[in-house]
């Protein structure tokens, strides 16, 4: 079929396509401005090291936008799983000490560990889908009783404490190994090393040596290009899209959306299961508060990546870049010395930005094909 | 034309919302060919017995049967499956997908990546849907559109197509020319009957008298949640039609 090409002045169909690109990648844009803005001001940010550390500290937040993406689409949302999180990694840190003490070799530990912390960041995820697609409770709502719920549950489970410690020391070494390793390194006069650090470094070689594949962010990118995949391609996606444009029309056509929005929640805690793991391999420690800061961050990410808070639109890469503007900024406000507190301002305006832009995006769109 | 058994019998219907009786036992059929206008005022009830059909109420009491067998209380998919398409008064399409998505919309063509991952095959579904629309004779500038961004005649299209892509052995229509201009109105008239000429029974919901008595080869009125007339065309004028939807000379009730 032949689009009607409409004559037209070139002169505005070349502003209407700068406008078009600026409103889809300008968090690509804001992302690259912020790094060069950083690079410029910022002592050693503009470094192998400080990017690695970037992207490290950045898996929580894209780990959690990632599940809190997909319940956006829908036009829900999940205030729960900061505190999915916590309870995760508390399993898990739980799971893998207690295996270790009773005389279990720690491979088998971990993997025991890693798999309980999993199952269990999966019930919160089953109760809210129930909640929320049968009982027909608001998402807000039932997050909301599910935060308060798996809050209390993580620290009874941690007798009130604040970490899950006392892991035996070689459960600790192999956890890091992962956690805090790389699967290449530069090192200094030595050149690229894989695996693992060399076990006899100088002070200088240890000091410069930069890590640059870490697992944390290998583990993450898999996970963000799976359920990127998913919503991109498969049938799957296309009714998350559909459910969170017109719930009653994805009814209405056989989509079974009660049985969807249960297994969207419970991908949602999923996520938040796995930053928890990861928390455990990071810190060799469980914490109820190992992701409750980082809720808010999500849904700004989600938000700043271009997801519409009404539902039906919005890609898991728009999170990542969300969670990365998060991060940089972060990063560089602590390498300019700056107050933490304008952090929370910069997001803020950004997320607002971002509200906007998307509006300006689809009245563009409705003026592109008005006439 | 219009002969044997019927294709959907619907017997004894009654369907509640709260306190608001919306079916009273309503008894309704539809033979192989038939073009069955359904009319009413407002809130007779006419929608809510499309969706009992469509499997997206559950009647409180009454059958449905489709070619002889039960079909109440299957869902929406489950009716699809039997090949009752619907075309649903408010559309039912979801805007911020493009159109061939929506025509396949909860059916969707899939083809394996790499031999073994599922995905939607997005380029086979446009193609359908450009030809699908095509024998509607209706042009839709790029099939990648939001729907967002389409008219309403477009979109009213798109949902026609959803419905008749399928192939289905009934097709009920709610309000389809509603949104149409006059030479697009032509078209899905002379696509019901064309339908109707290939043994696939229409049930059509309009509230344009001149539309329903140029396809409809019978009429079914309905009024507070009852079926009050039943007549074939060749017994209808548009004075009797209108007399029994505003209940002059009813006596009943
Ligand atoms: N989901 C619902 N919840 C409560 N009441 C409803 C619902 N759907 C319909 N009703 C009520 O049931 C009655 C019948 O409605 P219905 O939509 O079937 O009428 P209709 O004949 O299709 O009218 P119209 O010509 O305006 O489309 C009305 O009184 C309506 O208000
Ligand atoms: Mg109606």
């Amino acid at each position: 079929m032949s689009a009607a090409t409409r004559p037209k002045s070139t002169a505005a169909s070349v502003q209407d396509n700068v406008l078009d690109f600026i409103a889809r990648f300008w968090s690509y844009l804001f992302l690259l401005a912020l790094v060069i803005f950083f690079s410029v001001t910022g002592q050693g940010f503009f470094s192998v090291r400080n990017f690695s550390n970037i992207l490290v500290f950045s898996t929580l937040v894209i780990l959690m936008s990632i599940g809190q993406n997909y319940v956006i689409i829908t036009a829900g949302i999940d205030l729960s799983i900061g505190w999915t999180v916590g309870l995760a990694s508390v399993i898990a840190a739980r799971t893998m000490r207690d295996l270790a003490l009773g005389g279990m070799e720690v491979t088998p530990a971990i993997i025991i560990g890693i798999v309980a912390g999993l199952l269990v960041s999966l019930i919160p995820g089953i109760i809210n889908g129930v909640l929320i697609a049968l009982v027909k409770v608001p998402p807000f709502i039932a997050t909301l009783g599910m935060f308060g719920i798996i809050r209390g549950a993580a620290f009874l489970l941690t007798d009130g404490q604040q970490v899950v410690g006392g892991l035996p020391q070689n459960l600790r070494d192999t956890l890091s190994a992962f956690g805090n390793g790389s699967l290449l390194y530069n090192v200094p006069e030595m050149g690229l090393v894989w695996f693992n650090r060399p076990p006899e470094m100088t002070p200088l070689q240890l000091r410069g040596t930069d890590m640059l594949v870490p697992y944390p962010v290998i583990v993450v990118a898999l996970v963000a290009l799976v359920f990127g995949f998913i919503l991109a391609r498969t049938q799957f996606g296309r009714h998350t899209y559909a459910i969170g444009g017109n719930l009653d029309a994805a009814r209405r056509v056989g989509i079974n959306v009660n049985r969807h929005l249960i297994i969207i929640y419970v991908l949602s805690a999923f996520t938040a299961g796995i930053a928890g793991v990861m928390h455990v391999f990071r810190f060799t420690a469980g914490s109820p508060l190992a992701g409750e800061a980082q809720l808010l961050s999500s849904v700004a990410a989600v938000v700043i990546g271009g997801t519409s808070l009404f539902g039906g639109a919005g890609k898991i890469s728009g999170g990542v870049i969300g969670a990365l503007i998060i991060a940089v900024l972060t990063t560089g406000l602590v390498i300019l010395n700056i107050d933490q507190l304008w952090g929370f301002i910069v997001v803020g305006v950004v997320i607002i930005i971002a509200v906007l832009v998307n509006q300006a995006q689809s009245l563009l769109e409705r003026r592109k094909t008005a006439h | 034309m219009a002969t044997g058994v019927p294709l959907l019998r619907v017997s004894g219907v009654c369907k509640y919302f709260g306190g608001l009786t919306a079916l009273n036992r309503v008894d309704f059929e539809v033979l192989p060919g038939e073009v069955v206008a359904l009319l009413g005022d407002n809130g007779a009830g006419k929608s809510t017995l499309i969706k009992c059909i469509s499997g997206v109420y559950r009647p409180e009491e009454g059958t449905v049967f489709f070619q002889g067998q039960p079909i109440t209380g299957r869902s929406p998919s489950a009716i699809r499956e039997q090949g009752i398409e619907t075309i649903y008064q408010d559309l039912a399409l979801a805007e911020n997908l493009d159109v061939s998505a929506n025509v396949f919309l909860g059916k969707e063509r899939k083809k394996k990546l790499l031999g073994f991952i599922p995905v939607t095959d997005d380029a086979w579904m446009r193609h359908e849907a450009e030809k699908v629309l095509d024998r509607l004779d209706i042009h839709i500038p790029s099939l990648r559109q939001k729907l967002v961004n389409l008219s309403g005649g477009q979109r009213q299209a798109v949902a026609i197509a959803r419905a008749i892509y399928w192939n289905a052995r009934l097709v009920i229509m709610d309000e389809p020319t509603a949104a149409l201009g006059v030479p697009e109105q032509r078209k899905v008239l002379s696509l019901i009957q064309s339908l109707s000429a290939q043994q696939i029974p229409v049930i059509l919901i309009s509230h344009t008298m001149q539309d329903v008595m140029e396809v409809a080869t019978r009429i079914v009125v309905m009024r507070r949640g009852r079926v009050v007339a039943n007549l074939p065309r060749s017994a209808a004028t548009v004075d009797s039609i209108v007399k029994h939807i505003v209940g002059a000379g009813d006596m009943t009730d």
